[in-house]
C-alpha cells in the first residue's frame, strides 16, 4: 500500500502478450495505459480485471481471487506467480508491468497454458491414497507427528508456477515429472496410511523422474504458496538411495 | 463447426454429439462425490466443469465438515447434531433431509478419510473436531459442542484434491473446461442433457445422459461484496430457471460475519472457534450483549447483524467507522500458526495484518445460498404443480449448494456445507446407479427440443449491438448490495425489484463484441450473467413477498418470525415471477420433530 501512495502511482503501463492462433497472426505484446485508485495496492489480477474492460477479447484463467484455487499462474515481470495475490507495489517496475502465460508450456490463447504434460505427470505419480488393508469403522489413526509429516505437501493448488520455472522441466517435460508432481508423490509416500511406498519409488527408480531435478531450487523461489518441493524431492532421492544401498 | 465471428446461428443439426450413462454439471465437492459414485459402479459417467475441477469454490472453504463422529465427544449425537441444524435453520430446514445428513454424515467423513483427506488428529490418532458456531450438546442444554471436522484451516482445499483424485482413480471422464450452457428437456417434461460447448475450441455439443446432476454451486457474484469466487454464477439455477422449473427460499443469503474489509474475502469461522472474537472501536467484546450464552459462536445470521448494528450505531472501527475487528491476537503465535495457518497468509495479504500481532479488520460478507433448486434426499429435482403438490422432475437431480433439499432453511451453520455436498452428492449418486441398474427409460428429445435450449447461445452469438456485459453485471451486483442486503425493508426492494426489470431488459440485449471461437471469455462471461439475473430476480422477488424476518432474512418493515403465515418454504418460477409456498417436513423418520421455538443463543 505504501510504496505505491508514496510514488503516487495513478497509470500504470500493461504490456501483455497476446495470441490467438486462429487469428493468423503472430504472438505480440500489447501495450495498455490502465489508471489505478490512487493509495491503493490492487491485485495484478484486479489490474488484468480492469485491462479486460477496456478489451473484452484478452484471456486468463482466474476464479477464487484469494490465492486458493490455482487457476490464474502467470509470469509477472519474469516470475512466476499468481495474479490475484501479488499486490501491484511488489511486482511494478517503475510505473511498468509486463505479463506473460507461464513459459514452457504451449499456449491455448494470451496468458492461457494447456495444462495437459502437467496434469498428466501429476496422474502419473498415482495422486491418491493406495492402502489394501481392510478399512477400518472409523478413521485410520494417524498421529499428530505422523500427520505433520504432509505438512508442506498437501497444501499444493496446482498451479503450475514451479514446473514451468523449471528448466528441467522445460527440457524433459515428458519424462521429469517436474517439482509439482513430485511434492505430490513425497506427499503420498510420507503418509502413514498409505501401503504402497515400495510401489511409488519403484515407479520413481529412473535416471529421469526424480533425478532430472539439479537442486536449481527455482520451484521453491515461485512457489506461492511457500511450500518447497526442492526438499521433497531431495528426500525421494535419499530414499531411493538408501534403498540401493 | 466451432462459434465463429460470422455470426452463424447453431441448429441441432450442427452439434456434436456425446452420449452418457450420467453427466454432473460442476467440479466441486458434491459433483465430485457424485461423479465418484457412478463411475466406482462402473457407469459411463462424465463431469462437465467450466474450470478445471480443483478450482472449484469447494476448495476455499477453511473450517471444516461438522459431524457428530464422536471423536472430539465420546459421547456426541447426531441427533444434537439435528437439533441445532433446525434450531439454525430457523425452522424452515426440512426435517427428514437434516436427519439423513446428520445420520449419514459420520459414514461419509470416514469415507473420505479413508480417501486419504489429510485430517487434522487429536492426541488419539483419531479426526480433529473443533468448536463452530451454533452447535450445542444435548439439544441445547448441554453448552458448546465440538463438531467441526478439520484439516487446518484448509478442509475444502483436503477435500476437493482428495475427491479429485479418488476420480481420476475411478475414471471419471472429465470435461474440463467445458460451458453447460442451458437444459435439454423434451416434450414429457423430462431433462434429456445439456447443451455445452468446449471453451478451449468453442466447439458446441449436445451432450446427452440418461441422468443430468446439476452440481454448479452457489451465486454469490449477484453481490457486490462476497467471499464467492468469480465463477459462483449460478449457472444451473440460470437453467433451471429457463427451463421452467422452480426454485426454492431464494431470499435466504447466508452473510458471513467475517469477511475481510474492503476485499470480501472470508476468514474462517474456526477463528473463532479456536478462541477469537469481535470487538468495537471501543474494544468491547459486543457479542456478549446480543448472545450472551454463545457469544460470538451464535449463529451467522445472529452475528453479522449484531456487527451491522454495532456500525450504524457509530460504534464501528477505523476512520469511516465501517467494520469491526476479530482479534486473534490473545492466542498465541502457536494456535494460530497451526491451527490458522490459511488465515494468516490471508489477512497478510488482503488486510496487511499479521493476526497474531493486530486485529483483523471485518465486516460481513455475501457467503452462500441457503436456496436453490429444490429436491427430496435422493437428489431427484422437484417442481411444484398448480395444486401444489411436489413432482419429480425426471433425469433431473441437483446437490450441493445449488439445490435446496433445505437442510440450511433460513440460515446455514458453519461447517454443514461440506457435509451438505458429500452426503447428498453421494445419495444423488446412488440413486441414480440405482435407477441405471433398474434401467432408466426416458424418451428422446427432438431436434425442436435441442433447438429450444440453444436460443440463449445464438443470441449472444449474432448480436451485433446492444449493452456492455461488465456494465451490466455491475449495475446488477449493486442493485442487490443495496436493496437487498443484510437488512431490507419494502420500499427498497420495490425499488430495487422495478431496477431489476430494466437490467433484464438490458441482458436480453446485451452484446458479445469479440466472437472468437478459442478460449473466449467473453462469451462465457456474458452467459454468466444471463444465470445471475435469474438468481437476482428470484432473490429479489422472494425477498419482497416473504414478510416476515426469519433466518438470514431480516425485513426493517416485519421484525418479527411469523409462524402462521411463512412457516413455509417460498417456491418461485420465472415465467410468472409469482410466488407460492411449499409445506416444511416436519416427518423424521427415527426421531420426533422438533417444533418450533424462539431462536436465541
Amino acid at each position: 500500500m505504501d510504496a505505491i501512495a508514496s510514488k503516487s502511482i495513478s497509470s500504470i503501463n500493461l504490456s501483455i502478450y497476446r495470441y490467438d492462433p486462429d487469428s493468423g497472426k503472430k504472438p505480440y505484446m500489447q501495450d495498455l495505459s490502465i489508471d489505478i485508485p490512487e493509495g491503493q495496492d490492487i491485485m495484478v489480477l484486479d489490474l488484468l480485471n480492469m485491462a479486460k474492460e477496456q478489451d473484452p477479447s484478452i484471456s486468463f484463467r482466474r476464479s477464487c481471487g484469494e490465492g486458493v484455487c490455482g487457476s490464474d499462474g502467470m509470469n509477472i515481470n519474469g516470475k512466476n506467480g499468481l495474479g490475484c495475490i501479488t499486490p501491484l507495489s511488489e511486482a511494478l517496475k517503475g510505473n511498468k508491468i509486463v505479463l506473460r502465460p507461464l513459459p514452457g508450456l504451449p499456449v491455448i490463447k494470451d496468458l492461457i497454458v494447456d495444462m495437459k504434460q502437467f496434469v498428466d505427470q501429476y496422474k502419473k505419480i498415482k495422486p491418491y491414497l493406495i492402502n489394501d488393508e481392510e478399512k477400518p469403522e472409523r478413521e485410520i489413526k494417524q498421529t499428530v507427528e505422523e500427520r505433520e509429516k504432509l505438512d508442506g505437501l498437501y497444501e499444493c493448488i496446482m498451479c503450475g508456477c514451479c514446473s514451468t520455472a523449471c528448466p528441467s522441466f522445460w527440457w524433459n517435460p515428458d519424462k521429469f515429472l517436474g517439482p509439482a508432481a513430485l511434492l505430490q508423490a513425497h506427499r503420498f509416500i510420507s503418509d502413514s496410511r498409505d501401503t504402497a511406498t515400495e510401489e511409488r519409488l519403484d515407479q520413481l527408480e529412473d535416471a529421469f523422474s526424480v533425478f532430472k531435478c539439479h537442486g536449481i531450487m527455482n520451484c521453491v523461489s515461485v512457489c506461492p504458496k511457500g511450500l518447497n518441493p526442492t526438499k521433497a524431492i531431495n528426500e525421494i532421492k535419499k530414499k531411493l538411495v538408501k534403498r540401493a544401498l | 463447426m466451432a462459434m465463429n465471428g460470422k455470426g452463424e446461428e447453431l441448429d441441432a443439426s450442427k452439434l456434436k454429439v456425446l452420449e452418457f450413462d450420467g453427466i454432473v454439471v460442476g467440479g466441486g465437492g458434491s459433483g465430485l462425490m457424485a461423479s465418484l459414485q457412478l463411475a466406482q459402479s462402473g457407469f459411463k459417467t462424465a463431469v462437465v466443469s467450466k474450470v478445471f475441477p480443483t478450482r472449484s469454490h469447494t476448495v476455499s472453504a477453511q473450517g471444516g465438515i461438522t459431524c457428530a463422529i464422536q471423536s472430539a465427544d465420546p459421547d456426541d449425537d447426531w441427533r444434537w447434531h439435528m437439533y441445532d441444524t433446525v434450531k439454525g435453520s430457523d425452522f424452515i430446514g426440512d426435517q427428514d433431509s437434516i436427519e439423513y445428513m446428520c445420520q449419514e454424515g459420520p459414514k461419509a467423513v470416514f469415507e473420505l478419510e479413508h480417501m486419504g483427506l489429510p485430517f487434522s488428529r487429536t492426541e488419539e490418532g483419531k479426526i480433529y473436531q473443533r468448536a463452530f458456531g451454533g452447535q450445542s450438546k444435548d439439544y441445547g442444554k448441554g453448552g458448546q459442542a465440538e463438531r467441526t471436522c478439520a484439516a487446518a484451516d484448509r478442509t475444502g482445499h483436503a477435500l476437493l484434491h482428495t475427491l479429485y483424485q479418488a476420480n481420476l482413480k475411478a475414471g471419471t471422464n472429465f470435461l474440463s473446461e467445458w460451458f453447460a450452457v442451458d437444459l435439454v428437456k423434451n416434450g414429457d417434461n423430462q431433462v434429456v442433457g445439456v447443451i455445452a460447448f468446449e471453451i478451449e475450441t468453442g466447439e458446441p455439443y449436445f451432450l446427452k445422459s440418461k441422468a443430468t446432476v446439476l452440481a454448479t454451486g452457489g451465486a454469490g457474484r449477484i453481490y457486490q461484496t462476497t467471499s464467492n469466487a468469480m465463477i459462483n454464477t449460478g449457472d444451473g439455477t440460470g437453467m433451471v430457471l429457463r427451463a421452467g422449473f422452480p426454485v426454492q427460499d431464494m431470499e435466504m443469503w447466508q452473510f458471513h460475519p467475517t469477511g475481510i474489509y474492503g476485499h470480501g474475502t472470508l476468514v474462517t469461522e474456526g477463528c473463532r472457534g479456536e478462541g477469537g472474537y469481535l470487538v468495537n472501536k471501543d474494544g468491547e467484546r459486543f457479542m456478549e450483549r446480543y448472545a450472551p450464552n454463545y457469544k460470538d459462536l451464535a449463529s451467522r445470521d445472529v452475528v453479522a447483524r449484531s456487527m451491522m448494528l454495532e456500525i450504524l450505531e457509530g460504534r464501528g472501527c477505523g476512520p469511516d467507522a465501517d467494520h469491526v475487528y476479530l482479534k486473534l491476537d490473545h492466542l498465541g503465535p502457536e494456535i494460530v500458526h497451526k491451527r490458522l495457518p490459511g488465515i494468516t497468509e490471508l489477512s497478510k495479504t488482503f488486510a496487511h495484518v499479521d493476526p497474531v500481532e493486530h486485529p483483523i479488520p471485518v465486516v460481513p460478507t455475501c457467503h452462500y445460498a441457503m436456496g436453490g433448486i429444490p429436491t427430496n434426499v435422493h437428489g431427484q429435482v422437484l417442481t411444484q404443480a398448480t395444486d401444489g403438490t411436489d413432482n419429480v422432475v425426471h433425469g433431473l437431480y441437483a446437490a450441493g449448494e445449488a439445490a435446496c433439499v433445505s437442510v440450511h432453511g433460513g440460515n446455514r451453520l458453519g461447517g454443514n456445507s461440506l457435509l451438505d455436498l458429500i452426503v447428498f452428492g453421494r445419495s444423488a449418486g446412488l440413486h441414480i446407479e440405482n435407477a441405471l441398474k433398474d434401467g432408466i427409460t426416458l424418451s428422446k428429445a427432438t431436434n425442436d427440443d435441442i433447438d429450444l435450449a440453444l436460443v440463449n447461445l445464438n443470441r449472444v452469438n449474432i448480436s451485433s449491438t446492444g449493452e456492455d456485459v461488465a456494465t451490466v453485471k455491475a449495475e446488477l451486483q449493486k442493485n442487490m448490495q443495496l436493496n437487498f442486503g443484510v437488512f431490507r425493508t419494502g420500499d427498497l426492494m420495490e425499488k430495487g425489484l422495478v431496477e431489476l426489470e430494466n437490467i433484464r431488459e438490458k441482458t436480453q440485449n446485451i452484446h458479445l463484441t469479440d466472437k472468437s471461437s478459442r478460449f473466449n471469455t467473453a462469451r462465457v462471461e456474458a452467459l454468466e450473467l444471463l444465470n445471475l439475473i435469474e438468481v437476482a430476480q428470484a432473490t429479489a422477488v422472494c425477498a419482497n413477498e416473504r414478510k416476515e424476518s426469519r433466518g438470514a432474512h431480516a425485513r426493517d418493515d416485519f421484525q418479527e418470525r411469523d409462524d402462521e403465515n411463512w412457516l413455509k418454504h417460498s417456491i418461485y418460477f420465472a415465467d410468472t415471477k409469482e410466488v407460492t409456498k411449499r409445506d416444511v417436513n416436519f416427518r423424521p423418520k427415527t426421531v420426533q420433530a422438533f417444533q418450533p421455538i424462539v431462536r436465541s443463543y
